[in-house]
């Protein structure tokens, strides 16, 4: 339980999108030629390149006009579902870092590339997508980064402080600390499945009108659970693993 | 900026208005959620919301063009509150001055007008002088005529009914603005403003700034912490350039230009250098020829000479009453004045007004060379939209230069910050650094001035000028920062000191006007001096606790962090708020005075002693602190310029309304208007019916031209777009995501709609007004169905103080492509 965490305070992100493009600047991942469809989110959604993406909901409440910013990424979940769907078919293809707790996808998750839609929908959060060589992608925690003693390329670009990460318990204790400030002006403020994954989001409206899978819904909770009682092998993947890949 | 970015986060109350600074200063806000953190309020007045909008506690729309009706009603609030700052203003401000029985101002006009000339007498806007010389005063405030009071009468219309009809901002969002704000006029609170294009591109653009500077008076905001008028500069260096006199009218170090009517530097001197005869007022500019004395020997070192006047009559000067500004070229171009020009680092057929204007007149030169790095729709005008490549006759030389991070040399930030950087890497291919490309030029052409030739005409600056700043061949940044800072020119000795001939000037004050120094920019004196380039210096400490970081690079003036300090105490020299002390005088007190001379905390505007003794005498040594201003006092009315002492709401020269309601003066009488066919202004046009205002996105920088070709940015902006209102979508049957065309009297283009909540209209003048806005950062090069530049919108009219296009306020109409 202990490992890393991110708290992201989204009252404080001004979507900037400095963590959307340090993110693709220390993966290296390419852009694709995009158009603009109306809104200022671009690319439109996550895909093989983009494991960061901000996006941008408007939203009206009693005719007060609000524009929520909402910096997607992987959870990092303390008990991943995506890696229990894809070990119904292949071993050691997603690794859980003992020290951080970062969810790894390595390269032989290509050999479950027929299986990617069942491995996304797994996912409570919609985050693995496929590359076009058949990898299943998405968010490293910068594990190489974070290793080496540095912070994601994400949080290092943040400049407003909407972006942190450390150790778990002390990124709760500000999540709380920050929570409990907002809570008397935002009384839907929440943190959201904070239990449940590394990556704890801060919203003051319901998760759901920052973006559609903000939060896990009911029905995944519940196979959640299921997966849950499941899913109690030893974590097998270590950085080493990874590392030699 | 009179304060610095740190700075936000002392503030109490900072108040955005005509900037963006999330999107387009996003470190900036760092600061501002800091000051937020410590329970500041922060205030987004905009015509639309925009991501700053999202992290303000108070957000109010208001119609483009319409903010000094806005901050007049915020006056006029102040005075019926009774919220100013009384004892600052009494003390620092000429709030108590009285103005001379010349000065009138009637139904939107001031006193002095000439209707021909489209100009002001300004000499009737005088303050009343005493028989020693002295303004007149009274210090109770109470006379009808001192400008405290003419101030309260003139704001008197500016009522919220009339303000809320003008901006169509609603009443209640204006008090809930006012109150916070002026909340701030006590000595125990802090208020900031940080505004940018969003103020200055407007036919009254200077007068808005003016305003809040009033305000800032008022409230006692100025010279503190936290506090201060601070203009957001959106180039890492423009704050440098200005520094460095890269406009028209003025020299480094602000000193203005020559006009053809001062032939000599006695006369340039006896125009230029203020008088006072008022012993406590500094009146720093008493200095001037030193500083220009120093700047001619700078550039023309041993052959200028005190028999020669130093070479002043080398230097070019302006026609008088000219101006050579922007618009002023491109016109000048436009009308085959001229045959030749460099576009060096800018994209003028994007980033200028009225592109369509801008482009013809490219196609009037012989020859433009420009140097920028990567292609652009400036250097490949001739075979833009509608332009036919065989009858453009213009020869267009494309000079490949580096990129910042490919050369040393200084930067001057937003905060008056010069700070050192250095070379990371190679330029590739054949691209040079612009000093190098400058030292190249010049040796062609002081080459070509050596050469007995009759097309050589006055050759004397070009081969007198001092040019050692290469070595081994290469430009070196060095050579040039040693030469601004200044060196002694000979031996001399100040106050048992010797200082050797090429010796660095400490600092300023120690400039001559008789020759003995050189100094390329007063203002920098001090910058690369004995003590090492001190511009790259980088020690983080931070003893007054304020972020001043007084060892980190270097600030001018002599490294003093917040301009008119000296106002952040009281005139006995303690400061205002004990809490968040800037500056403090520690001089040691003889029965009830002061005796000795120190000050604690950032560099103080001048050393003297305080105005007043601990005892409530004046001290005799003491000064006011606005020292720049010939009087020492802060400039509530008056300060030169061309378009009234106080600001007045005028329309933009482009309105959705019919009239003025504050008077029948509709628009800015003196603004900067131009007359050829492609000058064309449609106001209440019933075919142009939209307002139109112009912005940029975090992700693009002025016109692209480096941005568009960063695949990560655009793939993250990649197009052109226009943002409109639900309401207004549906008016015009418009969907999100759709093309559509928009258009205004100069041009038209298309762009990708962005329905949105953000923009409401607004209801000015008792009916429904929309506005929409679009960014300027696109050009038909690349990408290429990226769109085209919103200057093609954009009218060529401008501010009569410093000229800049009102590219913020003009009429449009929007309709689905194809329909």
């Amino acid at each position: 339980m202990a490992g890393k965490s991110f708290f992201i305070d989204t009252t404080r992100c001004t979507a900037c999108r400095g963590c959307q493009i340090a993110c693709k600047n220390w993966n290296q991942n390419k852009a694709s030629e995009t158009k603009n469809t109306g809104n200022h989110q671009n690319p439109p959604d996550l895909d093989a390149n983009t494991f960061k993406l901000v996006r941008f909901s408007e939203v009206e409440t009693d005719g007060k006009v609000a524009w929520y910013f909402f910096a997607d990424q992987c959870r990092h979940c303390l008990i991943p579902p995506c890696k229990d769907t894809v070990e119904a078919h292949i071993a050691d293809a997603v690794i859980q870092d003992e020290a951080t707790g970062a969810v790894v996808y390595k390269e032989e998750t290509k050999k479950v590339a027929a299986q990617f839609e069942d491995i996304r929908s797994s996912c409570p959060y919609d985050i693995p997508r496929k590359a076009v060589d058949g990898r299943l992608v998405k968010c490293t925690m910068c594990i190489d980064r974070v290793s080496n003693g540095l912070q994601p390329a994400c949080v290092k670009i943040c400049p407003t402080g909407a972006m942190n990460f450390g150790d778990r318990e002390a990124m709760l204790e500000l999540a709380n600390e920050r929570l409990g400030k907002l809570k008397e002006k935002y009384p839907k403020a929440q943190l959201i499945d904070a239990n449940e994954v590394r990556v704890i989001y801060l919203v003051i409206d319901e998760p759901r009108k920052y973006h559609k899978s903000a939060i896990a819904s009911a029905e995944q909770g519940l196979s959640r659970k299921v997966v849950l009682r499941r899913a109690l092998k030893p974590a097998h993947g270590l950085l080493k693993g990874l590392m030699s890949s | 900026m009179t304060n610095h970015w740190i700075d936000f986060r002392n503030s109490d109350c900072i108040l955005i208005m005509g900037s963006n600074p999330a999107e387009n200063h996003p470190v900036s806000f760092r600061w501002v959620m800091k000051a937020k953190d410590k329970g500041a309020t922060v205030i987004h007045v905009d015509p639309r919301i925009t991501r700053t909008s999202t992290k303000a506690d108070i957000y109010t729309p208001l119609r483009s063009g319409t903010d000094i009706a806005f901050l007049g009603g915020m006056i006029k609030y102040i005075f019926e509150n009774k919220k100013y700052f009384n004892d600052y203003v009494v003390n620092y401000t000429n709030a108590s001055y009285i103005v001379g029985d010349k000065y009138g101002f009637k139904d939107g006009l001031f006193s002095g007008y000439d209707k021909e000339k489209r100009a002001y007498d300004a000499s009737t806007w005088a303050f009343a002088m005493d028989e020693n010389g002295l303004p007149k005063k009274d210090p109770t405030l109470q006379d009808a005529r001192c400008v405290l009071q003419l101030m309260k009468q003139h704001y008197d219309r500016y009522d919220l009914e009339t303000v809320s009809k003008i901006t169509g901002t609603s009443k209640e969002d204006l008090l809930k603005v006012y109150e916070a704000y002026t909340a701030t006029g006590t000595q125990d609170k802090a208020g900031t403003i940080l505004y940018a294009m969003g103020w200055t591109q407007h036919t009254v653009g200077v007068q808005n700034i003016r305003t809040m500077s009033m305000i800032q008076l008022l409230l006692g905001n100025m010279g503190i912490a936290g506090g201060g008028v601070n203009a957001l500069r959106g180039e890492s260096n423009v704050q440098g350039s200005t520094d460095h006199g890269l406009l028209f009218h003025i020299w480094p170090g602000y000193l203005p230009t020559p006009t053809a009517s001062l032939q000599t530097l006695a006369e340039y001197n006896k125009k230029f250098t203020p008088v006072s005869k008022d012993p406590m007022s500094a009146n720093w500019w008493q200095n001037r020829p030193k500083y220009v004395v120093s700047f001619l020997k700078s550039l023309f070192g041993d052959a200028a000479k005190a028999e020669n006047e130093f070479g002043y009559a080398w230097m070019p000067k302006c026609e008088d009453g000219k101006s050579y500004s922007w618009l002023d070229l491109f016109d000048m171009m436009y009308r085959k004045e001229f045959t030749g020009f460099f576009s060096w680092g800018q994209n003028p057929a994007c980033s200028g007004a009225n592109s369509n204007k801008t482009r013809a007149a490219m196609a009037n030169l012989d020859w433009m060379v420009v140097v920028n790095l990567f292609d652009n729709e400036t250097a490949s005008f001739w075979k833009g939209p509608g332009m036919n490549p065989k009858k453009v006759k213009t020869e267009v030389f494309f000079l490949p230069c580096s990129a910042f991070m490919e050369k040393e040399g200084s930067i001057s930030n937003s905060g008056r910050w010069a700070q050192w950087r250095y070379k990371a890497q190679n330029s590739p291919g054949d691209a040079l650094p612009d000093g190098d490309i400058m030292v190249e030029i010049f040796k062609e052409i002081r080459a070509l001035y050596a050469k007995p030739d009759k097309k050589a005409a006055f050759p004397d600056p070009i081969l007198n000028l001092k040019f050692d700043y290469v070595k081994d061949g290469k430009f070196d940044p060095h050579a040039v920062a040693k030469a601004i800072n200044g060196t002694f020119t000979q031996d001399v000795t100040i106050q048992d000191k010797t200082y050797k001939k090429g010796d660095p000037v400490p600092a300023f004050a120690m400039l001559k006007d008789d020759g003995s120094t050189s100094c390329g920019n007063w203002i920098y004196c001090q910058s690369y001096n004995a003590d090492g380039n001190n511009m790259a210096r980088r020690d983080k400490s931070d003893e007054t606790g304020l972020g001043l970081y007084p060892k980190w690079s270097w600030c001018w003036p002599v490294n003093r962090r917040i301009i008119y300090n000296r106002a952040s105490c009281d005139p006995m020299g303690r400061p205002w708020d004990p809490k968040r002390p800037l500056l403090e005088f520690v001089g040691e007190v003889k029965d009830g005075k002061y005796a000795t001379q120190k000050w604690k905390g950032d560099v103080p505007d001048g050393p003297w002693y305080p105005m007043k003794n601990p005892d409530g005498t004046n001290h005799e040594g003491g000064k006011y602190p606005f020292i720049m201003k010939a009087d020492g006092m802060g400039a509530i009315f008056g300060p030169g310029m061309k378009d009234g002492p106080f600001p007045e709401h005028y329309e933009p020269m482009e309105c959705p309304v019919e009239k003025n309601l504050l008077s029948s003066q509709f628009t800015n009488p003196v603004a900067t208007l131009f007359g050829t066919e492609k000058d064309v202004l449609k106001t209440c046009d019933p075919g142009f019916p939209f307002v139109g205002t112009t912005y940029r996105v975090t992700e693009h920088w002025q016109t692209g031209v480096l941005t568009r070709w960063l695949p990560w940015l655009i793939e993250a902006e990649p197009q052109m777009f226009v943002e409109m209102s639900e309401q207004l979508a549906k008016l015009k049957g418009v969907k999100n995501g759709e093309m559509v065309i928009v258009e205004s009297p100069r041009g038209f283009l298309e762009a990708v709609a962005i329905v949105t909540k953000r923009f409401q209209p607004l209801i000015v003048h008792g009916n429904e007004v929309h506005q929409v806005g679009l960014p300027w950062h696109y050009g038909w090069i690349w990408p290429k169905d990226g769109g085209d530049s919103a200057n093609l919108l954009t009218p060529s009219v401008g501010d009569p103080n410093t000229r800049i296009p009102e590219t913020k306020a003009f009429m449009v109409n929007v309709r689905k492509k194809g329909a």
